[in-house]
Order: structure tokens, then sequence, then C-alpha cells
């Protein structure tokens, strides 16, 4: 699966009066406001490797050089210097026929302005590749009404791009690169065009359609939030070099210096990071085999009034409350799992943090985190939630506070008996129950 | 005194090419001279009301039923004032030197707008060509063809030829660097690009420049009567040389409203179909409500299956 599909090696674009000559004294490790005077520096010396399958986003603000390098990765822009490799085959100093044939077959793109040509319909402009190709004219409507299917938009292709909206029309834009078959797919800040709402849709529909298609993807972009939704791998580009690659925890997480640590300070972390980043060690968890007794005691050092209840392999089967084991304790039972009630909360560890607001507001314990498996991971407490979205360093590590605040949970439980799970002994409890431990905390 | 002679040189290279080139400039001759005399042939053959038809259904297809009654009106008046003959030699004229120029001109055009080279050295040339007065051509132009049609409309020919180069530069350079990106992105060869891409999206901004050209041609039209063409001109040159107002007015109002005939159809050219008033825009409009009709009703299928799909699995 890490099979390479694109590298760059030492790239380097220069325009201007003496670009070789810039190059030449870039290389020797001049600044490029140094080389100003025989040409403007693009792109210094950038390498990376693109692996099939994945997306990598390449990310600046404008001016960095990001549009430049990706018009190399098909000869768009001949690199002054340095090498592109398309799955192993040079696309750097080949003759302009070849290139033709690679940016046929192998490489297409997605243009931030659409680039449709607005003399033709839709499904004859998402045609347009195969017509390059030579295929036949039924063959290539009937493969363009396929692949407008593919990205949503049957039935549109007699309209003219003009009469679609900026959205639909990307739409017909992304078509038209998948018509043309090719392995990779270049996006030159292919959403930037679109307003907030439709953007973050076409960025879902977009995973939604590499999921199924797999292609190797470079997406260019200027914004961050975007980068780290999208990408596998991101490279932070700035004034013509490549700063850092890596995953977008990478980049959250370990900025490699202070540019991308300022350009990363207002990312929206809600989307990036996942529940295993900022869960916790499950805290108050027991056996199923465990005795009322240390349910309690695991409760009470945990200052909750609930506590998961796990199996042997450590598979997640419930929770148990304080008042039903204290029930227990008065009763002289020996085992919890009469009172055992399901986990009505539990996410998957690698949900952004994003869609945890919710089930954690919901959950009257931490949320319970759960892997592929059903095994409890990790729990987050709204606070750990709440904490990680704050900047600064740690902000993703456990959150150790000097008091923990009264987990809303037990208000509920003592004013209205709140949340009674509808299996197991619904016994209505109005007696004010032990709450030593909370009481404990707050006081 | 006259220390730079390059007037004399001129005229040495003149003569010169007269001289050596003879056989060439008799083929240009003779190929004009048929063109502008077999098109006056057409235009005078059947009877004057049918060629006034005709003009009126140009003028209906591309732009408007007001403007088809406007052109049997001033083509009406060109009979009535007896000029029809005159008329339609200087329309014949009129209309094969804008051809050509248009000929020259636009491959021109295309050249300069994808080479920096031919763009630095023809804009300095077209710069000259509009800005010479243009009676100075008609001198080495009848020392090439002598007197009659053939040296006027060479003259026509190259003053009317910078906008239509012009235009045409303009229009090529002015389609979105994108787009034209996109037919690379995907392989196109440069001719393909030019078909496929840049003619067509050009094609509004070049058709102003044949308008230009048209336009250009008619003004030389009377220019072109003092080389001994025969037509408008001639008549006007005729009135100027007897003080004959009434002639030369006559002569000039039909040369006014050949003028407003050709500059409202081919202006119309560029925005073939959109004119809400002319035939194209009509049978335009009928096509897409057809194909939106086409298109709504493959849509209303589509939640329909979909809708039948959700009850198959509450079934």
């Amino acid at each position: 699966m890490s099979e390479t599909a694109l590298e760059a090696r030492h790239l380097f674009k220069v325009f201007g009066r003496n670009p070789n000559q810039a190059v030449r004294r870039l290389k020797a490790g001049e600044t490029r406001s140094e080389v100003a005077d025989a040409g403007t520096a693009a792109v210094i010396d950038a390498s990376f490797t693109v692996n099939r399958g994945e997306i990598f986003v390449i990310m600046g603000l404008s001016g960095s050089g990001k549009s430049t390098i990706i018009r190399m990765l098909n000869g768009l822009h001949e690199a002054t210097d340095g090498s592109v490799l398309v799955a192993g085959d040079p696309i750097t100093g080949i003759p302009a026929s070849r290139l033709r044939e690679i940016r046929r077959d192998r490489v297409s793109m997605v243009f931030q302005h659409f680039a449709l040509l607005p003399h033709r319909t839709v499904a004859a402009n998402v045609a347009y590749p195969l017509e390059l190709k030579g295929i036949g004219k039924a063959e290539r409507l009937a493969k363009a009404e396929e692949i407008l299917g593919l990205v949503g938009l049957e039935g549109q292709g007699e309209k003219l791009p003009s009469e679609l909206s900026g959205g639909m029309q990307q739409r017909v834009g992304i078509a038209r690169a998948l018509a043309a078959d090719s392995d990779i797919l270049l996006m030159d800040e292919a959403f930037s065009a679109l307003d907030p709402l439709i953007r973050r849709e076409m960025q879902e529909q977009l995973l939604e359609l590499q999921q199924k298609l797999q292609k190797t993807i470079v997406f260019i972009t200027h914004d961050l939030n975007e980068a780290m939704f999208l990408g596998d791998r991101i490279a932070v580009m700035r004034d013509g070099r490549i700063v850092q690659i890596g995953t977008p925890e990478d980049i959250l997480t370990d900025p490699a210096n202070s540019y991308v640590e300022q350009f990363v300070q207002d990312v929206d972390r809600a989307r990036v990071l996942t529940a295993a980043n900022v869960m916790e060690r499950p805290r108050p968890v027991v056996s199923e085999n465990a005795g009322p007794r240390t349910a309690l005691k695991q409760m009470r050092d945990a200052f909750m009034s609930a506590t998961y209840v796990v199996g042997r392999d450590r598979k997640l089967i419930g929770i148990v409350t304080d008042r039903d084991v204290v029930k227990l304790i008065r009763r002289g039972e020996s085992t919890i799992t009469s009172v055992l009630k399901p986990a009505t909360q539990v996410v998957d560890e690698d949900e952004i943090l994003m869609n945890l607001f919710i089930p954690a507001v919901e959950s009257p314990v931490p949320l319970a985190v759960a892997d592929a498996e059903g095994r409890l991971v990790g729990v987050i407490p709204r606070i750990t939630l709440l904490a990680a979205l704050g900047p600064g360093p740690g902000a993703t590590g456990e959150i150790n506070l000097p008091v923990l605040p009264l987990p809303q949970a037990e208000v509920d439980a003592i004013l209205d008996d709140g949340w009674t799970a509808p299996t197991a002994g619904n016994t209505p409890t109005t007696s004010p129950t032990p709450d030593a431990p909370n009481e404990e905390i707050t006081r | 005194m006259n220390v730079l002679p390059i007037g004399s040189w001129v005229a040495v290279a003149v003569d010169w090419i007269k001289a050596n080139l003879d056989g060439l400039l008799h083929v240009i001759s003779t190929v004009v001279s048929f063109l502008v005399d077999g098109l006056s042939f057409l235009l005078l053959m059947p009877w004057f009301y049918v060629v006034i038809i005709i003009a009126a259904l140009i003028a209906w297809l591309v732009r408007s039923w007001r403007l088809a009654i406007g052109t049997v009106i001033s083509f009406g008046l060109i009979v009535a004032m007896g000029l029809w003959v005159p008329a339609m030699q200087t329309l014949a004229l009129v209309l094969v030197a804008g051809a050509v120029a248009v000929v020259i001109a636009i491959p021109l055009g295309i050249w300069s707008a994808r080479n920096a080279t031919v763009r630095a050295v023809l804009k300095p040339v077209l710069d000259f060509m509009q800005t010479m007065p243009a009676f100075v051509y008609l001198i080495p132009a009848i020392v090439f063809f002598s007197i009659g049609v053939v040296p006027g409309l060479v003259a026509t020919v190259i003053f009317a030829l910078p906008p239509g180069v012009r235009f045409t530069e303009l229009g090529i350079r002015g389609v979105d660097s994108e787009t034209v990106e996109a037919g690379q992105s995907f392989g196109a060869t440069p001719g393909q690009i030019l078909r496929g891409i840049q003619l067509p999206l050009a094609m509004p901004t070049i058709l102003a420049g044949v308008n230009q050209v048209i336009m250009l041609a008619l003004s030389m039209a009377v220019i072109a009567g003092m080389a001994g063409a025969d037509g408008l001109g001639k008549l006007v040159v005729e009135a100027i040389s007897t003080v004959n107002i009434a002639k030369g007015v006559e002569a000039g109002l039909g040369v006014v409203l050949i003028a407003v005939f050709l500059d409202r159809v081919t202006a119309s050219l560029g925005s073939l179909g959109q004119h809400p008033g002319s035939l194209l825009g009509v049978l335009a409009r009928r096509r897409s409500a057809r194909r939106l009709a086409a298109a709504s009703a493959v849509a209303d299928q589509v939640p329909e299956a979909s809708l039948e799909e959700k009850e198959l699995q509450h079934a």
C-alpha cells in the first residue's frame, strides 16, 4: 500500500531572467531574497513522495509556491532543476508528446476556478479527456453520464456549466478529472472558491469518493482546517520551501518550527484530534466478577457516580451506578451483574472531537472510548474534551485538574432520579442515596 | 532640405517590385477583380427586391424583425435614389475587402498571440498601417495594378487589417489561463487547445474585430473610388470635382445606409442566438427549453426511484 505513486526530487522553480544561476546560488546556500536579482524563486529544493492511495496535502499561504509545485507535477510548469517521477517514470526533460501522453493517461487535474469549457455542455466537459484520448462519441458520453452519477449530478449532463451553482460546477471539474481515469489527481485549491458550507460538503464528498476509488490525490490548499480534514499527510510550505511533512497530528502536536506552530495555532482542533488523542486511562472501571463493594470503592476514588464494567477480555459490557450498588450492599448481594445497565454513550477511538460533544453531554459518566474490537481503551471526561480544544502545550495529553467539578449527572440524579436505563432493576429511590464522595469534593 | 530621402528609397523599392514581381501582381489583380466583379454580378443579377428580401431575412435571422424592416426601408431608399447599381458595387467591394482582410488578419492574430517575437514585430507594423493616411497606399497600389477596382481594394485591405489582427490577439490572450491549462493538463495538443478552447472562447472578441474591419473597409470605399473603382465612392469623387451638392449628398447617404446595415448585422455575429428578437434566438430558446424539460424529467424520476427503495426497505 505504501507504493510510491509520485515523487519530487529537489525541485526548483525560478521565474525571471537567469533561473539557472539563481538555482546554483540557492544550492550554495543563498536565501530567496539574496537571489532576487537573478529571478523569483517560487519553489526551492522541494522533495517529497506521495504514496499510492493517499491524500497528500500541500499547504501554505499565497505566494508560498504551492500552486507552482502542483503545476510541476504534471509539467504545466517546467522544473528549473530537479526531477518529478510519476510511478518511477521521470516527466522532467522528456519530449512534449510523451508528456502529453502521461497527462492523458496518468495525471489529471482539478482547478480552483473550475476551468470548465463554457461553450460545451456538462456532459461534453466531462467527456473532454476521453475525447482527447480518441474515444468515440457515444462511448465517451455514456462514460460521462456514469461519472456524473458518481459525483451526484445525474441528469444534469445536458446543461451548460453556467446554469449550475459553484459547487455543482466543481463537481463537474472533479467528474472531468475522474473521467480521465488516471491514478493521480491533482487538486489546485479545488474548494477555495466555494462558500464555506458547500466547501465542507465537498470535502466530505471527496473523502467518500476517495474511499470508493482509492486514487492518489495531491491537494493544494491555504486552509489549514481543510488540510487537516482531508490530508493523510501534509506538507507545509513557506516562501518556496517545504518546512514540514507529516500527518495532521504530527503537524499539530509537534510543529517543526515557530512558523508551523503559528500556523496551527488557530486550527480547529475539534476537527483534527481524535478521541484516542485526548482520552484518559479508563478510571472508574471494574470487572464483571467484582463485588459491589469494590465497585463502590472505585467510584469513590474516582469521584464518580457510576463505573464502567468490563468483561475478562476488557470488552465494555455496561455501567453500574452508585445508588444501585449501595442497594446491593444493603441487601448483602455479592455480584453486580443484576444492576448492570448498558453503556449508552460509547465512541470509537478514531472519532474526531467535533463528533464527541453531543455524546459527552448526554453521557452521565465520562465518555467511554472503545477500539474496533469493542474493548474499553479510555474515557473522556467533559472537562478533558474542552481542555483539549484550548491552545498550548500538553493540551492533547492527560489533564489532571486539582479539583474535579461536580459532574452534572450527579446533580441530575439527586434532583430527579434522572437517568434510569430501561433495563435492570428499575427501582426508583427518592431517598437521598450516599453521595458522600461528591460532597467531599464540592466542599 | 531632404537629408534622408526615405521617400525615394521606397519609390525605388516599388519600381523594383513592379519590374520583378509582375507575375505575382498580375495574379493578385486577376483574382481580386474576379471576386469583386463576380460578387457585384451576383448582387445585380436578380431583381433588386430579391436582394432586399434576402438582406432583410439575414437581419431578422441574426438580430430582430425591427432590423429587417429597417433594412427594407434603407435599401428601398437606395433604390428610390437611383443608386442601386453603384451601391451593390460598393457592397461587393467592401465584402470582398473585408473577407480578404479577415482571412489575413485572423491567422496573424493567432500567431502573434502565441509568439512574443511576432507580437513585438507586428505591433509597430500595425500602428504604421493604421496611422498612415490611407491615400498614400493608393499611389503604389495604382503603380502596381493601374486604375480600377484592384488598387482600391488593396489599399482598403491594408487599412482595414489592423483591428482584425489586434482583436484576434486580444481575444485569444484574454481566454482564461486556467481553462487553457485545463486543456493542457488533460493532454491536448496546442492545435486541439486552439480549436477546442481558445478560438471558441475568443470568438465574440474576434467577431467584434471583424465588425471593425468591415466598417473600416466601408470608410475606405470612397477613397477606392478615387482609384477608379466603380460604386458610391466614384459618385462622391465625381460630386466633389463638379461641386454637385445633390449628387454628393445622395451618394454619401447611400454609404451611410449600407454602413448601418453592415454594422448591425456584423455586431450581432458576436452574440449569435442571444438576441431575443432574432430567429436564431427564438430557436435557441426552444432548444434549451426542451433540454431543460428533458433534464427535469430525469431529475423527477430519481427521487421517485429512491422513494420506492425506501418503501421497499420499510416493507
